[in-house]
C-alpha cells in the first residue's frame, strides 16, 4: 500500500543566536493509511521538533514530509494536532464547546452539521456535561480530552499526537490511552503518537519507530504483534508484552552506551 | 453580603473624607474655600443650564479622543506587536514621541489645527495613545506560541484569527493600556478646554476662577471628579466582562468543575 505520510530523511537544525543545535540528524520512516504509529525517543531527542515538521509548522532543514501525494510545506489540511502542552493549546477565552467548534465555524461548517459533529465529539470523549465550562474550569485530564474532541469533531485523516498524556496521572492516563485506541478504531483515522514512554508506545501502537538520543536518528522501526484487542491489564501482563519491552529498552540503552563510549 | 461589605470599604474612605471638609469647612467664612454646603447649592444652578452645552462638548470630545486613541494604539499595536523588523524600526521613534509631555504639544497642535475641536481631540489622542500602543505591542508579542500553533494547524486565519487569538489573548494587557489611557484623557480633555478652547468644562472652571466665583468654580472641580468615578466605574463593568475568562484563570485552580 502507498503511504499516507512519508518522511524522507529529514534533518533539522536551530540555528539562533551563535548556538546550533543538531536536534535532528537523519530520519525516515512511514505510516500506512489507517496506521497507528508510535514514536518513541528519549526526552530531548526532537520528537516536537519531528512533530512539528510533519505537522508544517516548521521546515526541516534537509529532507522532506510527503502527505498523500503533496510535500508539506504549511500545515496540510486534514491534519489535527494535539500539543504537549493541552494547557496552553486550548483557548481560554472560549468555552469547551466553542474551542471544539472553532476549527469547524472557520471551515464554514453548516450549524446542524456543526452541532452534531460538536456534540458528537465530546460526548465520545467523556465530556458530554461540561459544553459550557471554560478550559481552566477543568482538570488536566479534561483539557486533553478537549483538545482531543477538538481533533476528532475536525475529522482529520491523520491525527498527530505529542506525549498527550505525559502530564496527567497514572489512572487517567490509561483511560486516555483506551480512549484514543477506541476513537482510533472507531474513526479508521490515521495516527502518528509520540511519546517518551517505553509501556505507552508498545501498549498503544501497531508499531513503534524508536529514536536516538540526540543527534537523532531511527534506531528501529519495529512492528507490535500484539492481538488489537488491548487492555491495560490482560495485555500488558502478557510475556509478549514484557518481550517488545525489552527489546525497545535494550534497543535505547544500546544507542546510548555507544554514544557515550 | 460579601458585595455589599466590598461596596462599604470602597464608599467608606470618600464618604469620611466628604464629612469632614463638610464640619471643617462648615462655619468657614474664607472667600476661597467656602462651606461646602455652598458648593453643593451652587452646583445645581451652574450645571443644569450649562448641561447640553459645556459638559456635553467636553464629554463628546473625551469620548472622540479616548476612542480614537484606543483605536489607533490597537491598530498600530497588532502589526508591531507581530513583527520583529517592524518593531526595531519604530520603537525608539515611539520612545521619543512618548517622552513628550502631551501639554507641550498644545501650542503646536493649536498652531495647525486652530482653536476647532480637531485640537482638543488631537491633544487627547496623542497623549492618551501610548499607554495603549505599548502594552498592545507587549500584548500581542506575548501571545502563547502554542496557541498560534493551534491557529496554523487548524487554518485559522484572518478576522476569525484576529478575533478570536490576537485580540482575546493580548485583551489584558490592552485592557491595562485602556485603563491608563482613560485617567490621561481625562486629564487632557480638563487641559485642552483650558488652553485652546473657548467653551468646555476645563474653560468654564477657569472662568469662574477668574471672576471670582469661588463655590462655582469648586463645583466644578466636584463634577470633574464625579465624572472620573462614573467613567471608571463604567470602565470597571467593561473589564469584569471581557475579562471573565483571565480572572477566572489566575483564580487559585479548582480542580474539576
Ligand atoms: N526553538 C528552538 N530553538 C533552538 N533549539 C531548540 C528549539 N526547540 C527545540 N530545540 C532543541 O532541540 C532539541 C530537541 O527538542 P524537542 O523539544 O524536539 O525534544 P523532545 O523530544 O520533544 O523532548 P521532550 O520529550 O522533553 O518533549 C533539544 O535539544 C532542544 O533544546
Ligand atoms: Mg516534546
Amino acid at each position: 500500500m502507498t503511504p499516507l505520510l512519508d518522511v524522507r530523511h529529514v534533518r533539522k537544525v536551530y540555528d539562533g543566536h551563535g548556538r546550533t543545535v543538531e536536534a535532528i540528524r537523519d530520519l525516515s520512516f512511514s505510516c500506512a493509511p489507517g496506521e497507528l504509529v508510535c514514536i518513541v525517543g528519549p526526552s530531548g531527542a526532537g520528537k516536537t521538533t519531528l512533530l512539528k515538521c510533519v505537522a508544517g509548522l516548521l521546515a526541516p532543514t534537509g529532507g522532506e514530509v510527503v502527505l498523500g501525494d503533496v510535500r508539506v510545506d504549511g500545515p496540510p489540511p486534514g491534519m489535527a494536532v494535539v500539543f504537549q502542552e493541552y494547557g496552553r493549546s486550548l483557548f481560554p477565552w472560549l468555552t469547551a464547546w466553542d474551542n471544539v467548534a472553532l476549527p469547524l465555524r472557520q471551515r464554514r461548517t453548516p450549524p446542524g452539521e456543526l452541532r452534531r459533529l460538536v456534540d458528537g465529539a465530546l460526548g465520545e470523549v467523556g465530556l458530554a456535561d461540561v459544553h459550557a465550562a471554560y478550559p481552566w474550569q477543568l482538570s488536566g485530564g479534561m483539557q486533553q480530552r478537549v483538545a482531543i474532541a477538538r481533533a476528532i469533531a475536525y475529522e482529520p485523516r491523520i491525527l498527530l499526537m505529542d506525549e498527550p498524556f505525559a502530564a496527567v496521572d497514572a489512572q487517567t492516563r490509561a483511560d486516555l490511552e483506551d480512549l484514543t485506541r477506541s476513537l482510533w478504531r472507531r474513526h479508521a483515522m490515521t495516527i502518528l503518537f509520540v511519546t517518551h514512554d517505553i509501556d505507552e508506545a508498545v501498549y498503544m501502537g501497531q508499531r513503534v519507530v524508536i529514536l536516538s538520543a540526540s543527534p537523532t536518528v531511527v534506531l528501529e522501526d519495529l512492528a507490535i504483534d500484539l492481538p488489537g484487542e488491548r487492555d491495560q491489564l490482560a495485555t500488558r501482563s502478557t510475556p509478549r508484552f514484557a518481550e517488545l519491552r525489552a527489546r525497545v529498552y535494550a534497543r535505547i540503552q544500546q544507542a546510548k552506551q555507544r554514544s557515550t563510549t | 453580603m460579601a458585595r455589599l461589605r466590598q461596596l462599604a470599604l470602597v464608599l467608606a474612605l470618600p464618604v469620611a473624607l466628604l464629612a469632614l471638609c463638610w464640619l471643617l469647612l462648615a462655619d468657614s467664612t474664607s472667600f476661597y474655600a467656602p462651606p461646602l454646603r455652598r458648593i453643593l447649592a451652587a452646583f445645581g444652578p451652574t450645571w443644569a443650564p450649562r448641561w447640553a452645552s459645556e459638559d456635553a462638548s467636553s464629554i463628546a470630545l473625551l469620548v472622540i479622543g479616548y476612542a480614537g486613541a484606543v483605536v489607533a494604539g490597537v491598530g498600530l499595536g497588532i502589526p508591531l506587536g507581530a513583527r520583529p523588523r517592524l518593531r526595531a524600526v519604530f520603537e525608539p521613534a515611539l520612545e521619543l514621541f512618548r517622552a513628550i509631555p502631551p501639554p507641550a504639544l498644545v501650542p503646536a497642535v493649536k498652531l495647525v489645527f486652530g482653536w476647532g475641536p480637531a485640537t482638543n481631540v488631537l491633544v487627547i489622542v496623542s497623549g492618551a495613545v501610548w499607554p495603549v500602543l505599548l502594552n498592545t505591542i507587549e500584548g500581542v508579542r506575548a501571545i502563547d506560541e502554542v496557541l498560534a500553533d493551534t491557529c496554523r494547524c487548524y487554518g485559522i486565519t484572518g478576522a476569525r484569527r484576529l478575533y478570536v487569538l490576537v485580540l482575546r489573548a493580548a485583551s489584558p494587557q490592552i485592557i491595562t493600556g485602556m485603563r491608563q489611557a482613560l485617567s490621561i484623557a481625562i486629564i487632557l480633555m480638563v487641559i485642552s478646554d483650558m488652553m485652546v478652547g473657548s467653551s468646555g468644562l476645563g474653560f468654564t472652571i477657569l472662568e469662574f476662577q477668574r471672576g471670582f466665583s469661588i463655590p462655582e468654580m469648586w463645583s466644578g472641580i466636584l463634577l470633574l471628579g464625579g465624572l472620573g468615578v462614573v467613567l471608571s466605574l463604567v470602565f470597571r463593568g467593561f473589564e469584569a466582562v471581557a475579562l471573565r475568562w483571565y480572572h477566572g484563570l489566575r483564580r487559585p485552580q479548582r480542580g474539576d468543575a
